[in-house]
Formats: structure tokens, sequence, C-alpha cells
């Protein structure tokens, strides 16, 4: 915000500079000349403030108390009943943290993201790095991969959650006719896990591998002429140009991965609800089940709302400062 | 572009030729990956053509006595067609109110250096985090008191908060990569900045606008959390909703869901596809240019 104070002063000036006629204010003055960008910006401003800004305050302040479903205020026809929550401070939070089921959420959580991002970010590199080559038929492949991004989020959780079935779904039955016996998929933990592992990554390598075939389509083909002309092998090249020549694009959408992943809804929520037990349940589902399945705990689920974003900005500045050393201007 | 490099690649790989032996590799690699993207939409289609009770088969089967007999059930036994109206409606308002915010907003932070503007810049970002559990009880809340549960605007509200700032970005990006001496050429020939933004900058970034619309649409389309919980009416649900019904916890119809799975990915994949180059330039135009 310190711009805008230096934006302001520089306004100020020019007004006292030669011309000398506008008697004008710096506040007027600043309103004559930004007026247009401001009209541009304010409908956003207000949509975002109004709808994540004032939520968010008061999301914050019940997080803080003991709302449920049984002490929020509401409306029964013409009976208007009295929220009777408290504010409770911290409690929500203490409770969260120091209870096992956050940490294994958590960790849980981590891993999920980590693997699906790291197997979005290899495969699709690996398929652009392909598809940048001299192929045959390469329009024609490039169509094939992209198509499940075609397919939006919910429909794919169907269609998996059919796949997976243990008694009439296609990938039983295909382990039956090689002679396996049959998994129960959705049935255990562990396989339950790979399961939506595998959907997630099913749905996400279409993104990176376009992203990052747009990177790798601008990285100039002389540069690698050269290099082959210096006598580098293929894996100095990859390490020489194709990696700091995609580090702009990469950084930018393994970030994005990673947010989404970590705010992925849909697969878990639709696939597994979570089950068996909370095995699969991240934290974002586990959140939103808090308040909207048997006794709507609005706070419990406002303080695990507050501790995902909180960890999610954390992750972001990290990663951020992270770049910066390496040079990057982002 | 693209023709530029595989020209170039094409001459490096004069030099490196490659052997028969790697050919068969790559396209081996290739149709394994092919395969595995697109065998759950094909099994998808294959089901969904296969008698009522189909699905239910231990068998492998590709077909089985194939029939519309699902289509014709979904379209006139159940709610589909209201729930599709549903979606249809809110995913069009999100789009259109969207894309408009979006490019207003994109390019005033593109274009001009006003106080705020570090701001609006830091909240596009930060937005982008938001997790939906932390926001939904309070806007559901919020949509109570104003009235708007089961509403579709209340729905259009709640998509827009997500779709907007992602957007604004990419028109953001999109809107730095067009020269500003045509902004000042507009400006030159007597247009207002509004003018010049309507008249000149906009025609200009229509693969860009083309990405929003359809990143828009997408979020709306494919949105179940929101939905859930806001449109508890059964002739207010959209389509992420109410297909959970054919398959619940104790009674499932594959059939049916299948089918309305198909009439739902058909559709969006043709506008994909229709759009998918403009999506590539869209998101990479900022991220390679800086």
């Amino acid at each position: 915000m310190n711009g805008t104070t230096s934006d302001r002063a520089a306004d100020a000036t020019g007004v006292r500079g030669p011309g000398r006629r506008e008697k004008a204010g710096p506040a007027r003055r600043a309103m004559a000349r930004h007026w247009y960008a401001w009209a541009m910006v304010v409908p956003v401003v207000l949509v975002t403030g109004l709808l994540i800004g004032w939520p968010l305050v008061r999301g914050v302040y019940l997080s803080l108390t003991d709302a449920t479903e049984a002490t929020m205020g509401r409306t029964i026809g013409v009976n208007v009943i009295p929220s009777t929550y408290e504010f409770v401070g911290l409690d929500n939070y203490v409770s969260i943290l120091g209870s096992g089921l956050f940490w294994e959420k958590l960790v849980w959580t981590v891993i999920w993201t980590v693997v699906c991002v790291g197997l979005h970010y290899s495969l699709g590199l690996g398929l652009a790095m392909l598809l940048n080559r001299r192929v045959r038929f390469r329009s024609t492949y490039r169509l094939l991969l992209i198509l499940p991004w075609a397919i939006p989020g919910f429909v794919a959780a169907f269609i998996w959650r059919y796949l997976y079935n243990s008694d009439y779904g296609v990938i039983n039955a295909m382990l039956k006719a090689a002679g396996f016996g049959a998994v129960g998929w959705l049935d255990e933990p562990t396989t339950a896990k790979i399961a939506v592992i595998a959907v997630n990554v099913w749905m996400g390598v279409p993104f990176m591998m376009i992203a990052v075939l747009g990177g790798l389509q601008s990285i100039p083909g002389e540069l690698y002429e050269a290099a082959e002309m210096d006598g580098a092998t293929p894996w100095q090249r990859f390490r020489h140009i194709t990696v700091p020549g995609l580090r702009t694009v990469s950084s930018t959408v393994v970030l994005l991965g990673t947010i989404w992943t970590f705010n992925m809804f849909p697969v878990i929520f639709l696939i597994t609800r979570g089950g068996p037990g909370s095995s699969t349940e991240i934290l974002v589902t586990y959140a939103y089940r808090e308040a909207f399945t048997s006794i709507r705990n609005y706070s419990g689920s406002a303080a695990w709302g507050m501790i995902i974003l909180l960890l999610l900005v954390v992750l972001a500045l990290v990663y951020r400062r992270a770049l910066r050393r390496q040079g990057e201007v982002w | 572009m693209s023709s530029i490099t595989a020209g170039s690649t094409g001459r490096a790989r004069r030099r490196g030729e490659r052997g028969v032996g790697s050919s068969i590799l790559l396209h081996a690699t290739l149709i394994a990956a092919s395969l595995i993207s697109i065998f759950p939409i094909v099994w998808l289609i294959l089901t969904s053509l296969k008698p009522r009770d189909g699905w239910l088969s231990t068998e492998l089967e590709l077909f089985n006595q194939p029939s519309l007999d699902n289509y014709i059930r979904v379209l006139t036994e159940t709610q589909f067609p209201t729930w599709l109206l549903n979606s249809v409606i809110a995913a069009g308002l999100t789009t259109v109110l969207g894309v408009f915010l979006a490019s207003t907003t994109g390019y005033a932070i593109s274009r001009f250096r006003f106080p705020g503007h570090r701001g609006v810049m830091w909240m596009l970002l930060i937005t982008q985090m938001f997790p939906v559990a932390i926001l939904i009880v309070p806007l559901y809340n919020l949509m109570a008191g104003l009235g708007l549960l089961n509403q579709i605007p209340g729905l259009v509200i709640a998509y827009m908060t997500v779709s907007v700032p992602f957007c604004a970005w990419m028109m953001k990006s999109y809107f730095d990569s067009i020269p500003r001496e045509i902004d000042e050429a507009g400006m030159v020939d007597g247009l207002t900045p509004f003018g010049t933004f309507w008249r000149v900058i906009l025609p200009l970034a229509r693969p860009s606008l083309a990405v929003t619309a359809f990143y828009s649409f997408m979020t709306a389309w494919g949105e179940v959390a929101y939905a859930s919980v806001f449109m508890s009416q059964e002739e207010k649900r959209t389509l992420g909703v109410g297909l959970q019904q054919f398959v619940g916890q104790h009674w499932s119809d594959w059939g049916l869901l299948t089918a309305s799975a198909v009439l739902i990915a058909v559709p969006a994949s043709i506008v994909f596809l229709l759009v998918q180059r403009h999506l590539v330039a869209g998101l990479t135009a900022g991220a390679t240019k800086s």
C-alpha cells in the first residue's frame, strides 16, 4: 500500500506544477485522474469484498464461537429464534490442533497433494516433451490426451466410481479376465487412497501437459541446435536449456496445481465420500462435512477452514520467497 | 507459432535422426497414454448404450444389445431436464457476468497505475486460495439472510467469487501482451478510455475472452459443493447435485447415471475442443512473456 501515498503525493505535486491554475485538492485530483480505472475495478472489488471479505470476517468470528445448528439463530415461519452461541476464543483451534484427527488428515492431505502434483507435473512434462517432437499423428495424440480436461469434475468422479465398482466395474472385470482376483477398490483404506489419487492424476495431467507444451514451444530451437553443435548430451540439453526455459511456466502451474489439489473437493466427496471410515477425507472435505452433516458444527468448520487457509497462505509465501531467491520475478 | 517451432525442431532432428526402435517406443508410449486417457470416457459411452440393467454385468462386454433406453429414461422419467435447465442458466449467467467483470478489471490493472492497484492484484491472488470450507458457512448465512437460497442468482454470485479472480488475472496477462500504442492511437482518435477498451482492445482480446468464458462456464457447470448446500429444493438442483441421486449409498442406477453423464460431457467437450487452442495461448501468454 506504499504505492498509494506516493502516487497521491506525486499527483499533488503535479497540481502545483507549472500550470498553477487548478486549485483542486489532491483527493479530487486523484479522482479526476483515476476514476476510469476505479470505475472499472469497482464491481469486482465490491463483489469480492462483499462475498469474500465479509464472509471471511464472519468466518473468522464464527471460528471463535461455539456456533452449531442448535445455537445458531434462525427464523421458522414467523418465529425468530435468536442466536445463543457464545464467544469462546481460541477453543476451537486448540481442540482441533490437539486432536489426532487433524494431524492424521493433514498428513494424508499433504501426501495427496504432493503425490498428485508430482505425478501431474512429471507425467505432464514427459508427455509434453514427447508431443513437442516431430512425430506422426501429433495432433491426434494431443487431442486424445487433452480429452479428460474437457470432462466436468463431477462427471469424471462418477465415471470412475463406476469403473471401480467391486462387482460390476470394468477394472475388476479386466483383473478377473487376466486371472487375478477382484479388488474392493473403495472398500480398503489403501486401495481407496490409490484410487482417488489415480482419478485426480487422470483429471489433472492434461492441464499440466498443455501448459508445459506451451512453455516448451516458447524456447527457441536455436538454443538446442547450438548446444548440439557444442556436443551437449540430451540430458545436458534438458538440464541446461529445457529446465531453465520452463521455469516461469513451471513455477506458476505447480503453485496453482498445489492449491487446486489441496482444495480438491468433488473427487473425494463424490467417489469415496471420504471413506472407508474417514481414510480418504482431506482437510477440505472434512471441514465441509463438519458444517453440513449430522449436527451442523458451523464454528468447528469455520476453524478448520481458517487453518486450511493459513496453511495455503504460508505455502504461497514460502514458495514465492524460494522463487525470489532463484532470481524469479514473480 | 507451432509451425515455426516445428520447423526448427525439424532441422535439429535431421542431424540426430531418430532410430526405428526409439520411434516405436515413442509411439507405444503415446498410444498407451492416449488409451488411458480416453478409456474411461469410451467405457462410459458404451455403458450408457447398454439396456436398462446392462451395467449389471460381471463380464467384459463392449456391446450388449445397444439401445437408447437409458437416454429415454433420463429425459422422460427423471428430473434431469430441470437440472439441466438450472445448470445452463446458472452457468450462462456466470459466464456473461464473469467475462464482463474479469475483462474490465483485467484491463484496469493492466493499463492504469492507480492508487489501490497493488491491493487489487493481491486480492485477486489471495482469493485463489480460498477453500470452499471457509466461505461456505458464512456465504450460506449471507444468502439465507438475503433470501437467495434456492435462487439461481445466489448461486451465480457464489460462482463468480471463484471464477472472476482467476479470469481477471488471465485477462490482465493477455492485455499486457497488447502494445500500449494501440490504446494511445485510440485515444488520439478521440475515444474515451472506456471507448478504447470497448471498441479497440476487447476485439483484439477475443482469444482470451473465449478462454475466460470457457473457464467461467466450466466452473459453474462442474461445481458441486456450493450447489449441494445452496440448492436444497428438488426443482432447483443443478446437475452436479441431482446426479448424486442416481447413485446413492443403497441404490444405484448406473444406466441412468452414465446416460446423463454423456449428455453433460459431450456438449462440454465439443466447446472445449473448439477453444482448446486458445486455451493454451491464454494460459501461458503471461507466464512465458515475463
